[in-house]
């Protein structure tokens, strides 16, 4: 499991929620060259711009692409979700990694208090095995004033009501993405790293298998 | 819908933790990681930890303290107490701390608001206040609450948001220590005054002032010590009232709020 470190916030957490779900992952600041990629997390807190800019000085935005393409499952977590999309308003023009076609915006000020901070529910719209034996309702952690909004609705795994109804799960092929902090989100979330750690083996193996 | 949040609130002085009483009278009580890992279990839904040792040689301890708790704890938690500059921000930070909270140094230099947030973003810069009333407001006091500044509270909400604060921590020095409840006119008007959380701190004594705190006080959430310290009540009791009176709090699907209190819940504190 490789963690990118692409220089926005602490994976620290990230890293250690993994640890203790006794996945083999490994965090790395430049592209790694390995064969055995089981799944990569996105995370990141910051502005969506200056995370754009570091991607490409790292030379990650290929790289991701190059690697969602042979199928390897991709999870970006908070602003690592907002990164999948084509733009953010944050950063006017910036383009996203676009794996995913829509728009991040700001929550209007009618939501009242920006950032949405702390526990919210999921209202779960689809199915996808991120979300195993998550019930409706549960809460997970939020910190974020931007949201995305996928231009097609049915890549939405869950929404959560903030004044506004949001995107907080996208799954779209071997693309995953969480607006929450699953690392913050005691049992909750980390049944859902689980949840991606298990999405993850089963395909590494095929692929394996697939390649001899 | 968002939910309000409780917070314990965990003293520690030399790596250890300990309960203040108007900020004097301390006992001691262990571990601070043990203890968030206990209050985790229990539901809470954040964590600060109010660092209140007195040399900057014991500094490293926090930043020590704030990568253990992130190695072993998943929730979020803040660490505050004695930091002076962008550069203890940043270990903290990068040790794993969610958030740092500032006080004093905000007050003697408003500037640390604007660049810490500009550089690691406003979500996890709170300007902690210690407030105490005086003729027509509330007075802001630095330094633990010894040395007052002439500032008005209400004023220096304001300037802290303005400057990109993402959190009040609003701390009522007449209540403190004193489990008579919050101040629910300064929580209150602050609430009112700024467009960031409010966190209610100062005089949480019953399950009922934390009921006061988030209604009549308008707090996103509230913190507590000795109410939770020394098992006067369990988180799960706490957001078992809240929740019973019609406040949207966080309880887990999976989590059976607990009848009675926990057998590892009662140290030997005799209190």
């Amino acid at each position: 499991m490789a963690i990118i470190d692409y220089g926005m916030g602490n994976l620290r957490s990230v890293e250690k929620a993994l640890q203790t779900l006794e996945a083999d992952c490994s965090i790395f600041t430049e592209p790694p060259d390995s064969a055995y990629l089981a799944g990569i997390v996105l995370p990141g807190v910051g502005a969506f711009s200056d995370a754009m800019r570091n991607l490409h000085r790292g030379g990650w935005v290929e790289w991701i692409r190059e690697k969602v393409e042979a199928g390897i499952p991709l999870l970006g977590i908070c602003l690592g979700l907002q990164l999948l999309f084509s733009r953010s308003e944050e950063g006017a023009g910036v383009t996203g990694l676009d794996l995913l076609k829509g728009d991040v915006v700001r929550f209007p000020p009618s939501v009242g208090i920006i950032p949405h901070m702390g526990w919210n529910q999921l209202k779960i719209v689809s199915d996808t095995p991120l979300l195993s034996g998550i019930d409706e309702g549960e809460f997970v952690y939020f910190v974020h004033s931007y949201y995305a909004v996928p231009a097609d609705p049915a890549i939405i795994a869950a929404t959560t009501d903030y004044g506004i109804d949001f995107a907080s799960v996208v799954a779209d092929r071997n693309i995953y993405g969480l607006q929450f902090h699953p690392e913050k989100s005691q049992t909750a979330g980390l049944n859902i790293l689980r949840n991606f750690i298990n999405i993850s083996i089963p395909d590494i193996h095929a692929r394996i298998v697939r390649n001899n | 819908m968002l939910a309000k949040r409780i917070i314990p609130c965990l003293d520690v002085k030399d790596g250890r933790v300990v309960k203040g009483v108007n900020f004097i009278d301390l006992r001691d009580a262990g571990d601070p990681v043990e203890q968030a890992k206990f209050y985790e279990t229990e539901g809470a839904d954040e964590l600060v930890f109010l660092d209140i040792t007195a040399s900057t040689e014991e500094r490293k301890t926090i930043v020590e303290l704030a990568r253990r708790t992130a190695d072993q704890v998943f929730m979020p938690f803040t660490i505050g107490g004695g930091i002076r500059g962008i550069d203890d921000i940043r270990a903290i930070l990068k040790a794993g701390a969610d958030k740092i909270s500032i006080n004093t140094s905000a007050v003697r230099d408003p500037e640390l608001i604007s660049r810490s947030a500009a550089r690691f973003g406003n979500q996890c810069i709170v300007v902690a206040i210690d407030a105490k009333r005086r003729k027509g407001g509330w007075e802001v006091f630095t330094h633990g609450g010894r040395i007052p500044t002439g500032r008005d509270a209400v004023g220096w909400a304001r300037e802290a948001e303005e400057r990109g604060a993402g959190e009040i921590l609003l701390t009522s020095m007449d209540r403190d220590g004193t489990l008579s409840g919050y101040d629910l006119d300064l929580t209150r008007t602050i609430s009112r005054a700024v467009n960031i959380p409010v966190i209610a701190s100062g005089g949480a004594g019953t399950l009922e002032h934390l009921y006061q705190g988030i209604v009549q006080g308008e707090a996103q959430a509230v913190l507590a010590a000795s109410i939770f310290h020394f098992r006067t009540y369990s988180i799960g009791e706490a957001k078992a009232y809240l929740k019973e009176r019609g406040v949207m709090i966080r309880t887990s699907p999976h989590t059976i709020l607990p009848k009675q209190k926990s057998i590892t819940s009662r140290p030997g504190s005799g209190s």
